[in-house]
């Protein structure tokens, strides 16, 4: 252990200032590991499994963008942030991305200079009640005691539906996902609400997820995607393309069964050429490998693979493709082109 | 009284008649109760009051002791293998054991490190705490802390030893200049340490492989060992500083007395969660650019100057207590102010102040598990986080919070049983 | 430490500075200061160059704009319009009120269980020693925790009120005890409730009027006056007359089950309850226990002197044991309170919307302006525990053994 943090400290007064701030880029190259915020545990989208490995459908966005730049989809140091530590952590530069499902406001993009490089997924915030409350609709919970998970837009979008509505309502905010839980099963919530996505992810841990339902009403877009720093445009466009990379290759039909086939050679179809590194230059203008984009799908597959593989209908949480599909099947996943 | 002898007398007793046991009334258990239980109708009542009280709890819990699941898998099977009846399942207990320990990332081939760690803490600190033990166990408390890093942390040994023969050649430079002044000792050790720690750095990179256990980066670290290590490492980061902000806080000069003062009352005044939330959210920016320090050291820095906080106003009620005989007459022998304080008031100070430097000890190994509220995955973290969050697991809240209670409860409560116990010890001394 | 040798004659050399007693105090305190200003500089100048090369600000302005969010629990008007700063001062307010609440409750059960741990009675002697070890020596974050988590778990939910066959029921019809909280019966102030409660706090300064006059009574011509019935007459009878003469201006608005929950009456919610709960039984061992020592501290000759002087055993406590084993206990506790402040701000474990919860949690997320609020944060409870403080110089002084 070179240089640990601890040796640092304790010889703090020999400690020189850091290297000056080089390219968010070169500093993954050169630490060999790629520092990624996610949430501190939501099944499904990221959570620790039995074994201590991270999961879920951000942890794939992680894992694609470390495959891209350093070739490697386990050299990704995941570090677990709240609602309230997740923008300090990227803003001091303790990680490199945020991939914790967080919504992409005009605020936080322009007042708090952070740079959304895209959706990994469409949300809308919603409401679960259980089944024996008889409710049927978000207007009829006038009086209602709402469990809301803070931190995230959610306590905006409900004040301001419940006001726009003239509905009264009892807030009781929760910290985390996992304390939550037991408020609203044992009833001291009626109502619990998150993003839909969430929702469905809670609902899937239940012991009998018949006995709720998710209510129609979806108050909210929350379009929820990986966010740099802003000021960093080398390093937004790795995230961002390494991201698209993932999403084009679905809508291309190239996944992780036959990715190693389609990138032995130069094939019939041009962008796929130039998505795999067969053609063209596109790594060597990213400042990355030829085969990056190979690396981030070979990681977890295709934004299509990596869906259904975390949160898709075949998993416990159970979440439809929806606005989350391709735009040739009607959804609003659509990449500006590989050229 | 001399003819008293003269008439005989019908009947002499000539041995003690063997004692009648007391009346059960007044001895024996029946007495002690009626002594201890029932003397008169308001104790009667408080007796009864408890007896019902201890009843409910031990009717409560019995079942559910009784009938717990040790061995299943996930909440479900305890539910169907309980078929409705009371009873805990323990079984997150058996299968999260090592999550509770160790958190969920510390590589589970390394568990024996810090379990050795653990154990041989006791054995360096035992010679510190009991003045009997022979003087020699005292180099286990010393290489302890070098050792106990290699363990935990991993990396080459040369890494702790380096630090370690840094801070021998800092102590060897002071002692052979502290009589020529100690301010020259201080600076000239320090001096040494440095220049000793940057060299290092020559040895170490090369070799890095030497000796080497498996690195284990701090953000690794969880659950209970992670509050065993804050605690143990800000305890001991905090006495000296403690001392030292103490002495200042006494100092004539007035300036580094109200640099003592504010620094004190500031951190006094403050929640530590508060002090958390710098270390998590706001640190980062005063440090300078590029540089990132950890979470778990920033983490460190603060709850250090928190508790240094707090020692330093015990220590200072130590010195308050000295006579002010004690520095009068170490000036007068020539002393200078810092061998005054080494040689004549600290060591009698602090013996005054350490019951009070172990209550803040335990209460600062309790406030470790605040940490959990800055996204770190302490003993608590663990619970309220990965295990209640899980699908196999959320639910189980009496089980887990029963074990973490009992994680604290023997610790907290044995060290303060010690404080008590060396609080008679010294008191005897002053009879 | 200064000596009184005679200053050497001479002039001043430079090594005099590190080596002459009377220089070398400046010494040190221009190098302290130099290294604290240098320390100061140093990390203002990395905020600077941090900020910067983030592109933020330090700015309060974010205090003056809509917070947004909506607050369960509100001492004063407050809407989701309302500013980041009205949700501050909601906050503040709670955390005072969780303080205060707390602090009461955790003196009296204190207090009754010191007293307990020093009755002759084995068994309750034991119980309130078993109580006081485990309460001090298990974080108080896991207490809070485990009491929220039993408060929802035990108690039975509105939902369990409602319909034919309710599995519970409110209390005497007017309290209910549910895992959202208690809800308690109002008065709600009529007409003319103003005088009954004038007269009521009338009758109160006659109370302490009448005791007064009773113990000059005592002193001045050794009679003893009766104080206890006069008092609780003087309590309760003028109070009720004008109650019922004003025609019953004061009426009670009860909780009923309507919809989702329960409407009217006072709303106590689970996170206050829990976390006032915890916080008290939590702080009331530490309490016990500096009642303890307070009155142990009291040397056994004073009961004894007390007793010869033929005082009775009540007297003997009033006036001889309590005013100077209070002489003890009250510093301990004035920061036991400090630290029921301190400790509310563990308020967000369970979602009570204290300060911490609204600036320091939910302005803190929307904003994203750390380094104020957190400021803001601190510079709160450093005024609510400095004013605590001066309150306890302030009594130490005025209590302190007067050496002649």
């Amino acid at each position: 252990m070179k240089k640990s943090v601890f040796f640092g400290a304790m010889t703090v007064a020999a400690l020189a200032a850091g290297a000056a701030a080089a390219g968010t880029l070169d500093d993954v190259k050169a630490r060999g590991k790629l520092n990624c915020g996610v949430t501190t545990g939501l099944v499904g989208f990221a959570a620790p499994d039995a074994n201590g490995e991270w999961q879920g459908f951000d942890v794939g966005v992680c894992r694609a963008v470390a495959a891209a730049v350093l070739g490697d989809p386990s050299a990704v140091e995941f570090v677990p942030t709240t609602g309230k530590t997740r923008f300090t952590a990227l803003a001091s530069g303790e990680i490199d991305m945020l991939a914790r499902n967080t919504t992409w406001t005009f605020s936080r993009d322009v007042d708090l200079k952070f740079e959304f490089v895209g959706v990994n997924y469409y949300d809308g915030q919603g409401f679960m009640v259980p089944k024996a409350l008889g409710v049927s609709s978000a207007k009829e919970l006038d009086g209602a005691t709402v469990c809301i998970q803070t931190g995230t837009t959610t306590e905006l979008n409900l004040a301001d539906y419940f006001r726009t509505n003239n509905i009264s309502y009892e807030p009781v905010p929760i910290e985390t996902n996992a304390e939550a839980q037991p408020l609203y099963l044992e009833g001291a919530c009626d109502v619990y609400t998150t993003d839909a996505s969430g929702l469905a992810a809670t609902r899937a841990a239940f012991e009998n997820p018949g006995d709720h339902v998710v209510l129609p009403e979806i108050i909210s877009k929350e379009p929820l995607g990986p966010l740099v720093r802003h000021g960093d445009s080398e390093w937004g466009d790795v995230v961002r393309w390494s991201l698209n990379a993932l999403i084009a290759a679905e809508e291309l039909g190239v996944t992780s069964a036959n990715i190693g086939e389609m990138s032995m050679a130069a094939g019939d179809n041009p962008e796929i050429n130039r998505l795999l590194g067969t053609e063209g230059t596109l790594g060597e203008m990213l400042g990355l490998s030829a085969d990056w984009a190979k690396n981030a799908i070979m990681a977890g597959g295709n934004y299509g693979e990596i869906f259904e593989k975390n949160i898709g209908e075949n998993t416990p949480i159970g979440l439809g493709r929806g606005l989350n599909a391709q735009w040739t099947d009607g959804g609003l996943l659509y990449v500006p082109p590989f050229r | 009284m001399s003819d008293t002898n003269t008439t005989p007398v019908a009947f002499v007793r000539d041995a003690m008649l063997p004692e009648q046991a007391a009346p059960i009334t007044a001895a024996g258990p029946l007495a002690w109760i009626k002594k201890n239980l029932f003397d008169g109708w308001f104790n009667s009542i408080l007796t009864i009051v408890a007896i019902y009280f201890i009843y409910l709890i031990v009717s409560g819990a019995f079942p559910w002791f009784y009938n717990g699941v040790w061995t299943t898998d996930s909440l479900a099977e305890c539910r169907e293998i309980l078929q409705g009846k009371t009873g805990g399942c323990f079984s997150v207990l058996t299968e999260r054991w090592p999550q509770l320990l160790f958190g969920f990332k510390y590589p589970s081939e390394e568990y024996w490190r810090p379990t050795i760690a653990f154990f041989a803490l006791f054995v360096a600190v035992a010679p510190v705490l009991f003045n009997k033990l022979p003087r020699k166990l005292l180099i286990v408390t010393a290489i302890f802390p070098f050792a106990a890093f290699w363990l935990i942390w991993g990396g080459s040994i040369l890494v702790p030893i380096m630090v370690a023969v840094g801070l021998i050649v800092g102590y060897v430079v002071f002692t052979r200049l502290v009589y020529q002044s100690s301010a020259m000792g201080m600076i000239g050790g320090l001096v040494a340490t440095v220049a000793v720690w940057m060299l290092s750095g020559y040895i170490t990179d090369p070799l890095s492989g030497f000796l080497a256990l498996e690195p284990v980066p701090s953000r690794d670290m969880g659950g209970f060992m992670l509050n065993f290590i804050l605690g143990v490492t800000c305890v001991s980061l905090s006495l000296p500083l403690g001392i030292l902000l103490a002495l200042g806080r006494q100092s004539d000069m007035l300036i580094i007395k109200w640099i003592c003062v504010v620094f004190i009352e500031f951190i006094r005044g403050v929640p530590l969660i508060t002090l958390l939330f710098v270390a998590n959210v706001v640190l980062g920016y005063f440090l300078p650019p590029g540089t990132n320090f950890d979470l778990i050291l920033r983490v460190i820095i603060m709850i250090t100057m928190f508790s240094a906080a707090y020692i330093a106003e015990v220590v200072r009620g130590g010195l308050a207590a000295l006579p002010k005989g004690q520095a009068e007459a170490a000036g007068s022998l020539g002393l200078d102010y810092a061998q005054s304080m080494r040689l004549i008031i600290l060591p009698q100070a602090l013996k005054i102040s350490i019951p009070g430097i172990v209550n803040v000890a335990v209460g600062l190994f309790k406030d470790t598990v605040l940490v959990s509220v800055i996204s770190m995955f302490d003993l608590v973290g663990m619970i309220r986080g990965p295990i209640l969050a899980s699908t196999e697991w959320n639910g189980v809240y009496w089980e887990l919070w029963l074990a973490a209670v009992l994680f604290f409860f023997p610790i907290c409560y044995g060290i303060s049983q010690y404080s008590q116990w060396l609080e008679r010890q010294l008191a005897t001394g002053h009879r | 430490m200064t000596t009184l040798s005679d200053p050497p004659k001479g002039g001043f050399r430079l090594s005099m500075l590190i080596n002459d007693t009377r220089y070398r105090s400046y010494t040190f305190q221009f190098i302290a200061l130099i290294a604290l200003i240098a320390a100061f500089g140093y990390l203002g100048s990395n905020l600077v160059a941090n900020l910067k090369a983030a592109g933020l600000n330090i700015s309060y302005r974010f205090l003056g704009e809509p917070a947004g969010y909506d607050i369960n629990q509100r001492l004063i008007e407050y809407t989701s319009q309302s500013t980041h700063l009205r949700a501050a001062m909601v906050g503040a307010l709670n955390t005072l009120l969780v303080a205060v609440v707390a602090c009461f409750f955790a003196t009296i059960i204190g207090v009754i269980v010191g007293v307990l741990r020093l009755s002759k009675n084995w068994l309750v002697n034991k119980l309130m020693g078993v109580y006081v070890e485990i309460f001090r020596n298990v974080p108080v974050l896991i207490w809070i925790l485990i009491i929220m988590a039993v408060f929802v778990a035990v108690l039975p939910q509105p939902r369990e009120f409602r319909g034919d066959d309710a599995t519970a029921s409110m209390v005497l019809g007017s309290f209910a005890f549910t895992g959202r909280g208690f809800y308690f019966p109002k008065p709600v102030f009529g007409p003319g409730s103003m005088i009954v409660v004038l007269t009521f706090i009338a009758s109160l300064v006659g109370i302490w009027g009448y005791r007064r006059y009773a113990k000059q009574q005592l002193f001045d011509h050794g009679r003893m006056v009766s104080t206890l019935w006069p008092s609780i007459g003087l309590f309760f009878v003028p109070t009720i007359l004008m109650f019922f003469i004003m025609g019953q201006p004061i009426t009670l608005d009860y909780p009923a089950l309507k919809g989702f929950n329960f409407q009217g009456g006072i709303y106590a919610r689970n996170s206050f309850i829990a976390l006032t709960f915890a916080l008290s039984i939590y702080t009331a061992a530490f309490i016990a226990e500096n009642v303890r020592a307070g009155i142990l501290a009291i040397s056994t000759g004073q009961t004894e002197a007390a007793a010869s002087l033929g005082l009775r055993p009540g007297r003997i406590m009033n006036l001889v044991i309590l005013p100077q084993a209070l002489r003890v206990i009250i510093p301990p506790l004035i920061s036991q309170y400090l630290n029921i402040t301190k400790n509310s701000s563990l308020a967000i474990a369970v979602g009570y919307m204290d300060i911490t919860g609204t600036l320091g949690g939910i302005t803190l997320n929307q904003t994203g302006r750390a380094i104020e609020t957190v400021l803001l944060l601190m510079a709160f409870y450093l005024i609510i525990s400095l004013s605590i403080s001066a309150v306890m110089n302030v009594y130490n002084n005025s209590v302190k053994l007067k050496e002649r």
